[in-house]
């Protein structure tokens, strides 16, 4: 049986010798194909005798057994060099970028006042809007600015015709807001708590690196049967830390001057050790509260206003108020 | 208002350093903008007087002067000033000292030993320029500091005054205040107990007694109208920012700033026959003391002598009638005009005085003789004299009516909680008189305040008094209903964050713009002008907000940025009917390539078609149509009006080749806008049923004119209505080769599905056909 040894070492080292998947099958219809020399052997049992033939047979057997374990160990060596041979092919340089259609960004005013609004919606205060064309009524009048009032001097008004401007303040938004509210709820005996901020673009006759003849100003206004001017610090101290996000900033009320408010405060921040005007504010003046119909005996209220820009300018440390508006877009992505 | 510290402080001197002090008026109310010493730190410059001048040996321009600066021996100083004499007095500095940017040693220069410096007023750091020495004047104490001889360690306070505050537009007001807020002592004037020397008068009528309740002068004859203002009042002065002028003005002057009373001298050989106080008559005019001669108007109050105005009552004097050096009798003029008669008067000239100011806002009317006597003290002090009797016109003067104050309710609005007594402290130091009743105060405001009328007005002066730092903030009241939140509106936040996930950048922009932008991109002749526009480039209104894109996009290739993606979020104004209107709208412009420069995408400029996609995906679900149409800033066959369930809510377009040369871009831009209230509107999600059977899907190709749109074609394939037609989409558009001239191909996805079952291909085939029936109808060919 020398011979089957030959087969079973010829067949292994056929196997091993080949890298080709086409060609072990070649090399397996050699020993085991229809032609194949053990196939051969297998026949040739027949011409045995009976007493040799199981033993034959179970030797060749054996031996075929011994190839088709071979054989099929090649294939899954040849089937996994060629998976890694497709893989290594594959492979990607993964540091290439990313097919991007690109993403735009906010301007760093918008994101401002949107962080603004949420801060205030957090302690239930709601948005108002008015337009920015308002009439003398609205822009002054109602808030207790009389014509030749010196404090209209204050306000470089840009002028439309004699009885419009362009709103030199969001505090219009107020009297808008407080009439519509008297409105809706003057059914009831005690009207709910008006709470809201108007954000929104204002206009003053003035432009170098810090005035702009636009900007944006938010007003708040909280009016109801409790509201004093202790609540007044509380909320405007509360939204300064958080929108800076630091409880080591100090904010400090000083007197000040506005017709629509009385008691009126200037609201100064501490920064780089000195003190920073940041707005004005104010117990709601009862001539306005007259002037939208709320008995100034029974609500009190307070307002403030802030500079949206200002504010914008000292948490991204903007030093040209002019950059905001234009529109370079090298200065617009860093706040992306 | 800017003063000096010491003139503040030789009326009240509460212990309190500069800074205290700065800080005590900011936070009443006078906030102190700026505080600065009068002049730079330096020290050891001492009076001197020169005793002898000899000619350096060694130096033309130099001499060697012995020099008194109060020591037992005078000193051997080397000078090279060109003004310098026998027996001038002027600064020395000691060997030691050190002067702004220089220490003084004792040296030789050019051989002779130098034992100090005489200084210029450059050299000590009190002006910018100065020719020769500093002369000092004759009574100058030799070897005094000159620190305190000039009064230098002194600091000149700047005061931000609101409107409302003119009683501190003095420095007597200010004084006053600081007495109320410290409990420090008033140190008043002297009251002037003038004697009357003369009887020369003037006639005085007041026509106007409304505007003028007060009117008080008196005649000074025999004044030296050259006599030389005193070196202290010319330092307040200047210490105040007023020039000295002459005696005569600069007391005027200095009253005004002392008590706040603006006075006026009147040269009275220069007036003829008496004055009235009356409105000018039109035709007037009158030449002003700035030289400038004004046109009067019928609603300003002038003081007229027999032949016209001589002065431009409580703000400006006439030049006709102003004194000179050659004036001997004057009429000094002290009234009280009321602030209405006054407000706004001077601006129609377009200038203010010292005086003007304070009128407008108000000036104290118990207080104008005071001022008079207080004048007439200075000028016969300064330019002798002799004072004729005071002409008193007096009519009805502002009454002060008693305001009530409830301690109740300063505990109300401040939050606090303060003791009537507190309260009852606080009004006596600041001079109100009142009478309390129980919780209530009745209190009766002083002549200078003109600004308490109401209750509020006296609880801010409590508050003021008592300190805002004192009123603490109170915890935040939780008692907050839930917000409405409706939810078929987005939010405008997210509606900008889908604009900047497509790529777009914010901006924003001046909601006034160039007149031509107005004519080029929206055909708008008439927009909306400014009456006082900052800039011609400013001076309208706009109706679009593309003029402001575009203008972005020109500033960004300027600056060599080859892609420009940005949009908009703003008001657009237009005239309706006498009013206004303001439509907010949403706009954005693509430059450049549709996407940016990379490596994995092949980029081609942005066309239409991406734009278009950009703003189907914002109105997403809902579909938008388009109607082609035009738009003057758009190329008429590349423009669409955009329609929400019928309605025009918008444009798209790519600029006309017209505005891209104009404009001076290289390549054209696309650019939309809509109104913000149709993107911001969404609908609530109602649930249908989802079929659990596959969908079949049919394809149709047709061969249509170049000019029929898929839109109509789509149109008329759904009204067919045919059963089972779930989704009706192109999906390819082709021209050119195998198609004749003017027609093009388009292919047509359509999915049928039903809910209850997969559909056979014999309930699929009459829906197909219904389709093509209405495909044909519309004149397309279908393709095989």
């Amino acid at each position: 049986m020398q011979e089957l040894q030959t087969i079973l070492d010829e067949a292994l080292k056929g196997f091993t010798a080949t890298n080709d998947a086409v060609e072990l099958e070649n090399i397996k219809a050699r020993y085991l194909g229809k032609e194949g020399r053990l196939t051969g052997l297998l026949k040739g049992l027949g011409k045995l005798s009976a007493e040799e033939r199981p033993a034959a047979g179970a030797r060749i057997n054996e031996v075929k057994q011994q190839i088709e374990a071979a054989l099929q160990a090649r294939r899954d060596a040849l089937q996994q060099q060629a998976l890694q041979a497709r893989l290594a092919a594959e492979a990607l340089d993964v540091t290439l970028p990313g097919c991007n259609p690109g993403v735009g960004g906010l301007h760093p005013v918008t994101r401002t006042l949107e962080r603004i609004e949420m801060l205030f919606h957090s302690i239930g205060y709601d948005v108002a809007e008015g337009p920015e064309i308002e009439n003398d009524f609205y822009n002054f009048t109602a808030l207790n600015i009389p014509a030749d009032h010196p404090a209209r001097a204050m306000h470089d008004t840009f002028y439309i015709d004699e009885q419009h401007v362009l709103r030199t303040h969001t505090s219009p938004i107020q009297i808008r807001f407080m009439q519509m509210h008297m409105e809706k709820f003057q059914h009831l005996e005690t009207m709910p708590d008006i709470r809201i901020i108007a954000p929104g673009r204002v206009y003053r006759v003035d432009s170098d690196a810090t005035h702009s003849p636009m900007f944006h100003q938010v007003e708040g206004l909280w009016v109801g049967e409790k509201v004093s001017f202790a609540d007044l610090k509380r909320v405007i101290g509360d939204f300064l830390r958080n929108f800076f996000e630091t409880n080591d900033l100090q904010v400090r009320f000083r007197p000040s001057f506005f017709p629509f408010t009385e008691p009126s405060a200037e609201m100064d921040m501490s920064w780089k050790g000195g003190w920073l005007e940041i707005g004005g504010c104010g117990m709601v003046h009862p001539n306005v509260l007259k002037h939208v119909g709320i008995d100034s005996e029974k609500y009190i209220g307070f307002a403030f206003g802030m500079g949206v820009e200002r504010l914008a300018m000292l948490r991204y440390g903007v030093n040209d108020l002019r950059l905001f508006f234009e529109g370079d877009l090298q200065f617009l992505r860093q706040f992306n | 208002m800017r003063f000096s510290e010491s003139w503040l402080r030789s009326f009240v001197n509460p212990s309190l350093s500069s800074d205290e002090l700065s800080h005590l008026l900011t936070m009443a109310g006078l906030e102190v903008e700026e505080m600065v010493p009068v002049a730079p730190a330096f020290d050891k410059v001492v009076v001197a007087q020169v005793l002898s001048k000899e000619k350096h040996p060694d130096a033309d321009r130099l001499n060697v002067l012995t020099v008194n600066v109060g020591q037992t021996e005078p000193l051997t100083i080397v000078c090279g000033a060109g003004n310098v004499t026998v027996g001038m007095k002027a600064p020395c500095a000691l060997v030691g000292a050190k002067l702004p940017g220089m220490e003084i040693k004792q040296a030789k220069v050019r051989g002779v030993a130098s034992f100090g410096m005489m200084c210029s007023e450059k050299e000590l750091g009190l002006a910018e320029e100065s020719a020769g020495l500093m002369v000092l004047a004759e009574e100058a104490k030799v070897g005094q500091s000159i620190r305190e001889y000039l009064d230098l360690d002194d600091r000149l306070i700047t005061i931000k005054l609101t409107p409302n505050r003119s009683d501190c537009l003095s420095l007597n007001g200010i004084a006053r205040e600081v007495a109320a807020l410290t409990g420090a002592p008033m140190q008043a004037i002297p009251a002037a107990t003038i004697k009357t020397a003369a009887t020369q008068t003037l006639r005085v009528k007041v026509s106007e007694a409304a505007a003028c309740p007060r009117y008080t002068g008196r005649a000074i004859s025999g004044v030296n109208a050259q006599a030389q203002t005193p070196d202290w009042m010319v330092r307040r002065l200047d210490h105040c920012g007023l020039r000295s002028i002459s005696a005569l003005v600069d007391v005027t002057n200095y009253v005004l700033l002392e008590l706040g009373q603006p006075l006026h001298a009147f040269d009275l050989n220069k007036l003829n026959g008496g004055i009235d106080v009356r409105f000018a008559r039109s035709g007037e005019n009158l030449k002003l003391l700035n030289e400038q001669t004004v046109a009067l108007q019928g609603d300003m109050l002038v003081i007229a002598d027999d032949k016209g105005p001589v002065a431009l009552a409580g703000i400006m004097g006439g030049a006709d009638s102003a004194v000179d050096d050659a004036t001997t009798d004057i009429f000094l003029e002290s009234a009280f005009f009321a602030p209405s008669a006054i407000v706004g008067k001077s601006r129609v000239f377009g200038f203010g005085s010292d005086s003007s100011y304070r009128f407008e806002r108000g000036v104290d009317f118990a207080a104008t003789q005071t001022a008079l006597d207080r004048a007439t003290q200075l000028i016969l002090d300064i330019c002798g004299g002799q004072a004729g009797p005071v002409t008193e016109v007096l009519g009805e003067l502002p009454q002060r009516a008693p305001v009530r104050l409830r301690t109740s309710r300063v505990h109300r609005v401040l939050g606090v909680a303060l003791e009537a007594a507190e309260i009852a402290k606080i009004f006596s130091r600041l001079g109100m008189v009142f009478r309390q009743d129980g919780e209530a105060f009745m209190v009766t405001p002083p002549s200078y305040r003109f600004d308490i009328a109401i209750e509020e007005d006296l609880i801010e002066e409590v508050a003021r008094v008592h300190g805002y730092e004192w009123i603490l903030p109170l915890p935040i009241e939780a008692r907050v209903g839930i917000l409405p939140l409706v939810e078929s509106e987005r939010p405008l936040a997210r509606l900008r964050q889908m604009m900047v996930l497509r790529d777009y950048q914010e901006t924003i922009n001046y909601s006034f713009v160039e007149a031509e932008w107005e004519r080029d991109l929206c055909g708008n002749d008439t927009p909306i002008p400014l009456k006082n526009p900052i800039a011609s480039q400013m001076s309208v209104m706009r109706s679009s907000l593309l003029g402001g894109l575009l203008a972005v996009l020109r500033t960004n290739l300027a600056r060599r940025q080859p892609r420009v993606r940005v949009f908009e979020i703003g008001g657009c104004f237009r005239a309706e009917a006498g009013a206004y209107a303001q439509d907010e709208r949403l706009a954005g412009l693509a430059y450049g390539g549709a996407s940016a420069e990379q490596w994995g995408i092949q980029s081609h400029n942005v066309g239409f078609y991406d734009v278009k996609g950009d703003v189907e995906a914002l109105f997403a679900p809902r579909p938008l149509t388009f109607q082609a149409a035009a738009h003057p800033a758009s190329h008429p066959g590349r423009s669409a009006r955009m329609l929400l369930d019928g309605r025009a809510i918008g444009w798209i377009g790519e600029l006309h080749p017209q505005w891209q040369q104009k404009y001076e871009l290289p390549q054209s831009a696309v650019w939309f806008e809509v109104e913000l209230a149709a993107v911001t509107q969404s609908r609530l999600p109602r649930l249908r049923d989802i079929s659990r059977f596959p969908p079949a899907r049919r394809d149709l190709a047709v061969v249509v004119d170049e000019e029929m749109t898929v839109q109509s074609l789509l149109e008329m394939m759904r009204s067919a209505n045919a059963p089972n037609v779930v989704e009706l989409e192109v999906f390819d558009l082709y021209r050119g080769k195998g198609l004749p001239e003017g027609k093009k191909s388009l292919a047509f996805r359509v999915l049928l599905q039903d809910t209850q079952k997969t559909l056979t291909d014999e309930e699929i085939a009459p829906s197909v056909a219904m389709l093509v029936a209405a495909l044909q109808k519309a004149g397309a060919q279908l393709r095989s």
